[in-house]
């Protein structure tokens, strides 16, 4: 993880205008029936590149990675790898291999069997077969249940040999459908960085459909966040994190306060917004918002500060309330706050340290205030 | 209260057990009868059996019955496969509704009416009535069987094995045989037996679409009962039934077996 770090931060072939993307879908259209799954969406990928494409059931995700795997053909568009045209190519000739929801482990076969499987088919010689199998036996830790049946393995070791069978081709691209969803909440976590720390090493193209976003934010590089068949918004996780692009986006990842209000006016690049009820906002991320548009303020709770205390400057960017829920995690309290002109507010507070000085509890009075850089401003 | 031996439960126990199995202990008890008379005790005797081996009329139709059962079974699995593949598999095809409703038709057809209808059919087109007309007249009911047992495993079964196959390289063919194939093959081995057993028991329809020199168990035993039960065909008939308890006692040792092994794999597997 340490040298991935600083890998990652100089790893971005999408900000590189002369980088040619790996995978790219032109201008795809499916429709099953009168459903159309995927609408004119148009993606590029890159080589190397850890993606995740992001969206709630019935999104289009699964139909563009199938598309892409070549079990399902686009209505209309082009799906281009390394330059070529997949279209007319079957599955079974495509560079690229795929790690299964379900895992859809051969049940007839061992662990070794079904990770040399694919091996097989490209009539590999016996010994090299044997020595890949061995070497992705190695990478996945499952030497000692080589001989197993799929049956006799708990669901993490299924997991991993539907991994290992899914890489012991090599593939250009690997895909992979809600990779960890049948794992229990700590296994998936452990397995998240895992799968990162392999497709690093392995130096592959990974492409990942999921709807946690926690496990999307977690491994990729870049998600692209899909809503009705369309591409909302194509980002790094920390982009689509703090700059949003709409409030589908913001409601869509993690938690967010969305303000509405209308901005009046802005003076020294900071944006003044008033929502109408006493609240005034002061925003330096505005955008391209104009004078007079209706706007929403977009604030994640951990950036508002919850005080008993009144703040200095309460002209903008604070308001008064009472606490009207609290959630103690651990970690963090997550605090509902009823604005005096009812509005709930969401806020949330490390506790970062064991005992905290100041206690907040039910009914307490307590203010709000962020900073004018806290949020980002809304068009959307 | 469940559970529980109360004197009302062993009454319709045994009362069950009387009606279901009473017509045959007597068969077996009668098979081994010294005397000639099927009705009479006269103590115990094995004869009727090697008298059995010296009748040639019965072993030739018992002959005649393993063959046909073997042909039968297996190109009706064959066809019943074929069938059940087209019906779960390619959903959408023209005229889908007719060829699944006559598929399954044969099921609940009369067995006079197929005879019958095999009959009139064989003797227009001028096929000489024995071996070959019995064993396509069994295909054709018995392959109705295979397809439904498969089609239910089918149902069941999971596609993304076979996209997982041909994602690795394999071409459909391949895939049929190296995935699809093994894993429903429990499926159409019950098809098997089922079809086996079918053509086995199987009087009516023989009846009617066999012809000289292709005599049928079932039809020897019952043109011989008509001119008065002997204690041979008793005989015949527990030779029958070992076979057949055999066959099931064994079959479903097996599966419990197997299911208790599964069982036990997949607890140790969760375990470690």
């Amino acid at each position: 993880m340490k040298s991935l770090g600083s890998i990652r931060r100089s790893f971005a072939p999408w900000a590189d205008a002369s980088a040619k993307p790996y995978i790219s879908f032109d201008n795809i259209t499916k429709k099953f029936g009168d459903f159309t799954a995927v609408d004119s969406l148009s993606l590029d990928i890159y080589e190397r590149e850890f993606f995740a494409l992001l969206g709630a059931s019935g999104c289009g995700k699964s139909t563009l990675l199938r598309m892409l795997a070549g079990f399902e053909a686009p209505t209309s568009g082009r799906i281009l790898l390394d330059g070529q045209d997949l279209a007319g190519i079957p599955p079974y000739r495509r560079p690229v291999n795929m790690m299964f929801q379900s895992y859809a482990l051969f049940p007839h076969m061992s662990v070794e069997q079904n990770i040399a499987f694919g091996l097989k088919q490209d009539g590999m010689a016996k010994a090299d077969i044997e020595k890949r199998v061995g070497e992705m036996l190695k990478l996945v830790k499952l030497e000692q249940f080589a001989k197993r049946k799929p049956h006799q393995l708990s669901g993490g070791q299924r997991q991993r040999v539907a991994l290992a069978r899914s890489v012991a081709k090599r593939p250009k691209v690997l895909l992979l459908d809600e990779p960890l969803g049948a794992l229990d909440k700590k296994l998936r976590e452990e397995t998240q960085f895992e799968l990162v720390d392999l497709q690093y090493d392995l130096g592959l193209t990974f492409i990942v459909v999921t709807h946690d976003q926690e496990e999307a934010m977690t491994m990729a590089d870049r998600i692209a966040i899909l809503d009705k068949g369309e591409v909302v918004q194509v980002a790094t996780p920390a982009e689509i994190y703090e700059a949003p692009g709409s409030r589908f986006v913001a409601d869509f990842v993690g938690t967010v306060n969305l303000i509405e209000g209308e901005l009046k006016g802005r003076e020294n690049g900071v944006a003044r917004i008033e929502d109408g009820q006493g609240l005034t906002i002061l925003a330096e991320d505005a955008g391209d918002a104009a004078p007079g548009n209706r706007v929403w303020f977009a604030i994640r709770p951990e950036k508002i500060k919850v005080s008993a205390a009144k703040p200095d400057k309460t002209d903008s960017n604070a308001a008064e309330g009472e606490i009207y829920d609290i959630a103690y995690l651990g970690d963090m309290t997550i605090f509902h706050i009823r604005l005096d002109d009812g509005r709930i507010v969401k806020a949330s507070t490390m506790n970062s340290a064991r005992v905290s000085q100041e206690l907040l509890t039910w009914h307490d009075r307590a203010w709000i205030s962020f900073r004018p850089d806290s949020g980002v401003v809304l068009t959307r | 209260m469940t559970g529980s031996w109360t004197r009302f439960n062993i009454v319709s126990i045994v009362a069950g057990f009387a009606f279901l199995y009473l017509p045959i202990v007597l068969l077996v008890v009668y098979s081994f009868n010294e005397s000639k008379l099927v009705t009479v005790w006269a103590g115990f005797s094995t004869k009727w059996y090697f008298e059995l081996f010296n009748n040639r009329g019965l072993l030739d139709a018992a002959w005649v019955t393993a063959r046909v059962a073997l042909v039968s079974a297996t190109v009706a699995t064959v066809l019943g496969t074929l069938a059940a593949l087209t019906l779960t598999r390619y959903t959408r095809f023209h005229g889908r509704v007719l060829f699944s409703g006559m598929v399954f038709a044969p099921l609940v057809m009369p067995e006079v009416i197929t005879g019958l209808s095999l009959l009139l059919l064989f003797v227009a087109i001028g096929l000489d009535r024995g071996f070959v007309t019995v064993t396509l007249a069994h295909i054709t009911f018995s392959m109705c069987f295979v397809a439904v047992v498969v089609q239910s495993r089918l149902l069941s079964f999971d596609r993304s094995l076979e996209e997982a196959a041909m994602d690795l390289g394999a071409p459909p063919v391949k895939t049929f045989f190296a995935i699809t194939l093994p894993v429903i093959m429990p499926a159409i081995v019950s098809g098997w037996m089922l079809a086996f057993t079918l053509s086995l028991d199987d009087l009516v329809i023989a009846s009617f679409t066999s012809g000289p020199g292709a005599t049928t168990l079932p039809m020897k035993i019952y043109s011989q009962v008509r001119l008065g039960v002997t204690p041979e065909i008793n005989a015949v008939c527990t030779i029958l039934i070992a076979i057949v308890t055999v066959g099931v006692v064994a079959a479903s040792i097996l599966n419990k077996r197997r299911e208790v092994q599964r069982q036990r794999d997949a607890q140790a597997a969760m375990r470690s």
